[in-house]
């Protein structure tokens, strides 16, 4: 335990246990694999990636960014699940527009052209794929883009959750910007655009029957706009990134990984809004690990934050932006928080999906 | 073990002849069943674990015992200050921990 | 949310901290039996805060922790079963039996479910008439009156597609059974809140007097664990053993007479076996014979099975308070909550979960220079 990348990934060679393997050997996808956490990076790193091969991919960006006919591209897909279909604040089409957009806004690309297949399940109301197509239709305009290509494929009844919904995008990212988790150095500041957690929680409110006194709607958004406004302050901002599953934790734990810099913040700074909290403490869950929508977070040299931020805050997609911590050259790889009382606890990067604790 | 949280309950109705509720977790409201404070009124606060009522809250137990943590600790501040303290002795917390507190 | 922030509050928790650290002239450890104390330490960081004298040693009471592996097995054995919705509380999903998980299961094509409530796994029954509805029935005093609750009313409204996989823990047979370890170093309790909310006090009195140990019923809050241990080492300094409440704000002395009646009615005592720990004598709840109907043991065929717990695992030792986690030689390494040995690695309230998840910082030794933070 001499260096905290063991620690993180212990590589171990499990033909030399002697003892029954523990359940590190999974022969069959389990829901994990798709929560953003440990498990979805190791099925990238040990089975897409090595089949795919290609230097473009093994940057593991939100966007892929591509030098083509003497343009630099952003080039992004996403596919959407999401149950239920329609939730308060917004529906599975606004998501798969805005998830597209957004994964291409961390690169600092307005996003241009989108591509949009629809897995539809047999038997599924028509009328609710026409409100969903409005509602696509809807987010696309609002975010500027148009959708220039798609697919429709049926599956049998019981073979699919109703809608399932895969867009992909392109877009130019702006000459003079470079957004890479590489590029955070120690001294950097940590921003968060606005107060976290509320989309998962909107979602679950849905599944677990919680009402809200207080209304809890999905802040799904395209952050396009914003991130011009703060690329309008400078161009030198380090690294974007949409913390939507796994949750903030999971995006800092991503980048503090990526760029092999400690993270240090201070979860008094973290806004959490007190109807996300309490969900979350009735739940038994934790609300840095539930995911966002039409939320990032941004590491930025330190000589920028102020003016950074007050970009973010004249906008109203940051209104409430705030400083949450900074990049550090300790504890490399990990996240760090510093607890209201005055303690210090390790915010890791969760498993698989979160779940629910009793106890 | 035993994630409990209190709330407060807010209308009882009897359903399926069980005694149920809706209650209040600060703007979070979630259904509760009241079957084991049979004699708890709405307004009150009750500690739920897993849907269900368990105890009620007892508000002025809550008042005392907050007002009890006030009186403390007034005569040791010549002690030195805990963090400070516990900070030197694990080396836990970098100087500048204070800010963070306040 | 009311009557939880200002159990969190900073300037409070300050004065209980100096009141501590002047009360405290020699070493003390303290347990705190409940897994949840455990979480709520860790993650405030409150052990860092208390004076170097007083030591936590983190208890037994993760009831997802030291449910047995043989029931684990069972539970993945009836869930993989055709025509069965298996219904759990979330945390059990991932608790590793002889090779699987529940969640493996379900991989495999198998009906798990996370409920919230044991109630919803009945309304699933009734919403399924031709599906076995079994629920996993787990957890100390305080889970325990909901789900007898709930076989009390699948009993009663004849919801025959019901049953529950029961394997219920008790603490005070948990305390008598560390106290009476020969190994054991614990010198005062931090009693588990909300088992006492339902329990009440009356089983305390007798483990202090004859263990000579304090025993101070305590909440989950900062506040409310600071006031615990605070109360504990007091009478530690002055040399008493007394039963006392620090929570009274959810625990009254005779607990909940209506939860216990219940409890009484469906569940009857039996020996119980911990994992990690092995058999305490009538540490554990089963359905009592009225309601044997409900008892998925005995509507689904489950014996014979054999298990297999990993060697290195030193859980048991960690959930008796004999070695502090990372003490242990696969932690970190062989054991994280990607890849656990053994429970106490899996559930976020297990010591060494919350050891690994909060801790790493302090017991990697990274030299660091102190960096102010924004």
């Amino acid at each position: 335990m001499s260096d905290t990348t063991d620690l993180r990934m212990p590589s171990v060679d499990p033909a030399s246990w002697t003892c029954p393997a523990p359940l590190y050997d999974q022969s069959r996808v389990v829901m994990g694999h798709g929560g953003g956490g440990a498990l979805s990076a190791e099925l990238v790193r040990d089975v897409f990636a090595p089949a795919f091969g290609g230097e473009t991919l093994a940057q593991l960006g939100d966007a892929a960014a591509l030098s083509l006919g003497g343009l630099r591209l952003a080039f992004s897909t996403d596919s959407f699940v999401v149950r239920p279909l329609f939730f308060p604040g917004g529906s599975i089409g606004d998501l798969a527009v805005n998830g597209t957009v957004n994964d291409l806004a961390m690169s600092g690309a307005r996003a241009s052209y989108l591509s949009c297949g629809f897995i539809l399940e047999e038997g599924v109301e028509l009328d609710t794929v026409a409100r969903v197509a409005d509602a696509l239709g809807a987010a696309a305009r609002a975010a500027g883009v148009e959708v220039a290509t798609g697919d429709t494929k049926v599956v049998e009844a019981g073979h699919g959750d109703g809608i399932f919904i895969n867009t992909a995008g392109i877009g130019l990212i702006p000459a003079g910007v470079d957004l890479r988790p590489q590029r955070v150095v120690p001294g950097d500041v940590v921003i968060v655009s606005g107060p976290i957690g509320v989309h998962g929680v909107a979602i679950m409110s849905v599944r677990e029957g919680l009402e809200f006194g207080v209304e809890i709607e999905s802040d799904c958004a395209a952050l396009g706009p914003l991130v011009d406004a703060m690329l309008a302050v400078t161009p030198d901002l380090h690294v974007l990134r949409d913390p939507t599953r796994g949750g903030l934790g999971a995006a800092l734990n991503e980048l503090a990984t990526a760029s092999g810099t400690g993270v240090v913040i201070t979860e008094r700074e973290v806004p959490i809004p007190p109807a996300v909290a309490n969900a979350c403490a009735v739940l038994g869950l934790d609300p840095m690990y539930v995911a966002n929508e039409g939320k990032l977070v941004a590491f930025v040299p330190r000589r920028h934050a102020d003016a950074v931020l007050e970009a973010m805050r004249a906008h109203p997609l940051g209104a409430e932006a705030r400083i949450i911590g900074e990049a550090v050259a300790d504890h490399p790889g990990m996240v760090v928080a510093r607890t209201g009382l005055g303690g210090t606890r390790v915010v890791d990067l969760p498993i698989g999906e979160q779940l629910p604790r009793i106890c | 073990m035993c994630l409990a949280v209190p709330g407060k309950v807010l209308d009882i109705e009897e359903r399926d002849g069980t005694r149920m509720a809706t209650v209040d977790f600060g703007g979070v409201v979630k259904e509760v069943c009241l079957e084991y404070l049979p004699d708890i009124q709405v307004g009150e606060y009750a500690i739920v674990h897993v849907g269900f009522a368990l105890q009620r809250l007892d508000e002025e137990s809550a008042k005392q015992t907050l007002e009890l943590f006030e009186t403390l600790g007034m005569l040791q501040e010549e002690f030195g200050d805990p963090w400070e303290t516990a900070a030197e002795a694990n080396g836990t917390l970098p100087p500048g921990s204070e800010e963070a507190l306040r | 949310m009311k009557y939880i922030e200002e159990f969190q509050d900073p300037e409070l928790a300050r004065r209980l901290l100096h009141e501590i650290h002047a009360t405290v002239t020699r070493p003390w450890a303290l347990m705190e039996v409940c897994g949840g104390q455990t979480h709520s330490i860790i993650r405030h960081g409150i052990d860092q805060l208390l004076p170097a004298e007083v030591e936590l040693i983190h208890g037994p009471g993760c009831p997802v922790c030291v449910t047995p592996l043989e029931v684990i097995d069972k539970a993945l054995e009836i869930a993989s079963r055709p025509g069965v919705v298996f219904c759990s509380f979330g945390d059990m999903l991932r608790v590793p039996g002889t090779g699987r998980d529940l969640f493996q299961v379900r991989g495999a094509g198998g009906d798990v479910r996370v409920v919230y409530s044991p109630l919803d796994a009945l309304r699933i029954a009734q919403q399924n008439p031709d599906r076995q509805v079994v629920f996993f029935g787990i957890g100390f005093e305080t889970t325990a009156p909901p789900n007898a609750m709930t076989v009390h009313q699948a009993r009663k409204l004849g919801i025959r597609n019901f049953s529950m996989l029961v394997s219920h823990v008790r603490v005070p047979p948990a305390i008598e059974a560390i106290m009476r370890s020969p190994s054991c170093r614990v010198q005062g309790f931090l009693a588990a809140g909300h088992v006492c909310s339902v329990m009440g006090v009356d089983e305390y009195p007798e483990l202090a007097r004859r263990f000579r140990v304090p025993i101070v019923v305590t909440g989950f809050e900062p506040l409310d664990i600071l006031e615990g241990v605070r109360r504990t080492v007091a009478q530690l300094e002055r040399g008493e053993h007394t039963v006392d409440n620090a929570y009274p704000r959810a625990v009254r002395a005779e607990g909940n007479p209506a939860a216990k009646a219940m409890l009484e009615d469906v569940f009857e005592v039996t020996d119980r076996s911990w994992r990690g720990i092995g058999v305490i004598p009538g540490s554990g709840w089963r359905l009592s014979p009225k309601y044997r109907d409900y008892d998925a043991e005995h509507r689904f065929s489950v014996d014979g099975i054999r298990t297999r717990e990993p060697a290195e695992c030193r859980s048991g030792e960690v959930l008796q308070g004999l070695i502090k986690p990372h003490e242990c030689e696969a932690f970190g390494t062989l054991c994280t909550p990607r890849t656990p040995l053994g429970a106490t690695m899996v559930s976020s309230e297990g010591a060494c979960a919350a050891y690994y998840l909060y801790r790493r910082l302090d017991i990697t030794p990274a030299p660091r220079e102190a960096t102010p933070v924004v």
